[in-house]
């Protein structure tokens, strides 16, 4: 590829006792790209992300970040990236400014006064700057967070769920503002639980048991998955929902809105299936497009939470 | 509604309080360790009537009474004689450096003058910056005076032996000659107070960072290790300087506790103790996984500098495996130190051994963290 490698990382490993929780995982991430990691809990995501932003030393694997060494370049590379905490990680006891304050003088940032006057304002809080942050609510508390580790202009974003727990339009805002700073050259890579954000990234990879299962642009996931998907609709959905299950080549029934989404890996299976249902005219089918969504869903099913071992 | 008390729900609220406990190993450990701990202490460590105090004597005069009184000191399992001093000043040197708590004098020509009937004195200097250490022994004297009296003086001598006594003895309490309780507590008071709010503001300040994940934007930050503990810390070294503050105004002002030896040998062990209190906290806050654990694990390290510290109780009065774990104790040596200078006069030089043992405590606990810090960044 010609352009430019924000990161691009081999091999990457980590260890917990004897519990491998980042198992050479290699990622390669293009300048100004958005980059899902998507994964089920405790599938490596967080501990990935911190290897990049030099956090965690890896145990194995080598590679760059913003042309530092990962290894040995950790305070290069923390300096040039913003890391956004799953958890709110700013003081709840300093206010608004002073968190912001505090965060621009840990990254030396220059004019540190009127860029916290400027991200207040940006933040519309400037009003609000001597409010406690532990009293914001949980978008605000968002948006802030955001607001602190954009500080210092970083060239890469670490956002780690970064809208767990966040309202609808909170969240659309978010993604707004994550789009309008790919524009601008950000490199930004967010773990996400939620589907509705996968599809905004351009390229998206997908982790289970620290593992990387898939990895592409988000327009090719459903190809590389391989679903051939026929789509339902009409009445008495719930009983032919509950009826499918179970057929011969349908691997996943899935609603969406007044409709039904049935999907399979074996389409000739699935075809002889969904002919049988057409007999009884009570649905219309027709065959549709694989999408995100339905990749996903197949995706999630296949690596259920990744604490319990033994169940997958 | 139902508010019918269920059996049922009961147990199962108490069977989780159970599971819970079980789980937090550090206060789990403390519930059974704490009263054992304490137990040993105040049972077997603990002596307010301490025996084998170290003795030094100048020998002006050498006879059968000053023999048998010498034995008679000896036997009593108060005094233990731990060599001779010439001259008054090296024993004064010896009170000062703690190296003895009594010297006592037997005055030259004492049994001639028992004899001629000029009641002699017998002088015993004692270290009375703890009375309680002192006053034990200082009572069995009379005790032992009669015993010895009885043993010589016998015979022809037996008329220099009726009352009142042929010769007196006089305890000569210094450095607390009224022998208050205050004064010995006072000072050592500070070594508390530092120790209790030191070791806890540190480890619960480092500990809260972690618990709350502001650590994590932290460090995730180009900040560096050396900056986040230094600015962590120092302020609370700033607060150990205003506690101290408040404490001598209030030892002199309220107490009338005198400030007798230089402010220099002070201010180097004050602040020797001050770090060392800070790396104990620092030691605390990487060992404990939230703000209730540190607060328990500093709770446990006060115990000792209260009770084997010499503070409460004589030092000299505990067993050996009590006085071996005191002088690991930093609160032990600053409260030596601290005694030395307030009550005793000492300068710099008279207190380079608990200046010593402060500045290896201090060495060995901030290596242990700083391992321990490493290990728990990543």
């Amino acid at each position: 590829m010609s352009e430019e490698r924000v990161i691009d990382v081999r091999g990457l490993t980590k260890r917990f006792g004897d519990k491998t929780v980042v198992d050479h995982f290699d990622i390669a991430v293009s300048k100004g790209a958005i980059y899902g990691f998507l994964g089920p809990n405790g599938s490596g995501k967080t501990t990935t992300i911190r290897m990049l932003c030099g956090l965690l030393l890896p145990d194995e694997g080598e590679g760059q970040c913003l042309g530092f060494d990962v290894r040995r370049e950790a305070g290069k590379i923390k300096a040039e990236v913003g890391y956004m905490t799953q958890k709110f990680s700013l003081y709840e006891d300093l206010t608004i400014r002073e968190n912001l304050d505090f965060v621009a003088r840990m990254y030396r940032v220059k004019d540190r006064k009127s860029r916290v006057d400027g991200a207040l304002a940006d933040l519309g809080l400037a009003d609000r700057a001597g409010q406690l942050a532990g009293t914001l609510s949980g978008g605000w508390k968002q948006r802030l967070a955001l607001a602190a580790c954009l500080i210092h202009d970083p060239k890469l974003l670490l956002l780690d769920e970064p809208t767990a727990g966040v309202d609808p339009k909170a969240r659309r805002d978010f993604w707004d503002e994550i789009r309008r700073l790919s524009k601008a050259g950000v490199t930004v890579l967010v773990s996400t639980h939620y589907m509705d954000e996968a599809i905004q990234c351009d390229f998206i990879t997908y982790i289970a048991y620290g593992k990387k299962l898939i990895d592409g642009r988000a327009t090719e996931i459903p190809t590389m998955v391989g679903l051939t998907t026929w789509r339902a609709e009409g009445p008495e959905l719930v009983a032919l929902e509950d009826a499918l299950k179970g057929q011969p080549g349908v691997d996943q029934v899935a609603r969406f809105g007044s409709a039904l989404h049935v999907s399979g890996t074996d389409a000739a299976a699935l075809a002889a299936t969904v002919a049988k249902f057409q007999n009884h005219k009570r649905q219309r089918w027709s065959e549709v497009p694989a999408g995100l969504e339905e990749a996903f869903i197949y995706l999630m099913a296949g690596a259920r939470d990744n604490f319990s071992r033994d169940a997958a | 509604m139902n508010l019918r008390f269920s059996l049922s729900r009961f147990v199962a609220v108490l069977w989780k309080e159970f599971i819970q406990m079980r789980r937090d190993r550090v206060t789990f450990g403390m519930m059974i360790g704490l009263p054992i701990i304490q137990l040993m202490l105040f049972g077997f460590a603990i002596n307010a009537d301490p025996r084998h105090l170290p003795t030094l004597v100048e020998v002006n005069d050498d006879g059968p009474l000053t023999r048998a009184l010498l034995a008679g000191m000896d036997t009593s399992g108060y005094f233990d004689f731990i060599g001779q001093v010439r001259g008054p000043d090296a024993g004064e040197e010896a009170l000062r450096r703690g190296e003895a708590n009594f010297v006592v004098v037997i005055p030259a020509d004492f049994e001639r003058d028992v004899v001629r009937g000029l009641r002699p004195n017998l002088l015993i200097a004692a270290d009375a910056s703890d009375p309680s250490a002192v006053s034990g022994a200082a009572a069995a004297m009379s005790g032992i005076v009669n015993g010895a009296i009885a043993q010589t003086l016998t015979g022809p001598l037996s008329p220099a032996a009726g009352a009142p006594l042929p010769f007196e003895v006089i305890v000569h309490r210094q450095y607390n000659p009224e022998g208050k309780t205050s004064t010995n507590i006072v000072p050592g008071l500070l070594a508390i107070i530092l120790s209790m709010t030191m070791v806890m503001i540190t480890a619960v300040a480092i500990v809260k960072e972690r618990e709350r994940g502001t650590m994590e934007m932290l460090i995730s930050t180009p900040v560096t290790p050396l900056e986040v503990m230094l600015g962590k810390i120092l302020p609370y070294v700033f607060v150990g300087y205003v506690q101290t503050a408040v404490f001598l105004v209030a030892a002199f002002a309220v107490f009338q506790v005198p400030f007798t030896g230089t402010f220099s040998a002070f201010f180097f062990g004050f602040n020797l103790f001050v770090l060392g209190n800070l790396a104990l906290g620092f030691l605390i806050s990487t060992v404990a996984k939230n703000q209730m654990q540190a607060m328990q694990l500093s709770f446990f390290t006060i115990l000792p500098s209260i009770l084997l510290s010499g503070f409460m109780f004589p030092f000299a009065g505990m067993p050996g495996w009590a006085q071996a774990i005191g002088t690991g104790v930093p609160a032990t040596h600053f409260i030596r130190l601290i005694r030395k200078v307030m009550l005793k006069g000492a300068g710099t030089f008279d207190v380079t051994a608990e200046l010593t043992a402060l500045g290896v405590i201090v060495l060995v606990i901030t290596v242990i963290a700083m391992l321990r810090y490493r290990q728990t960044l990543d």
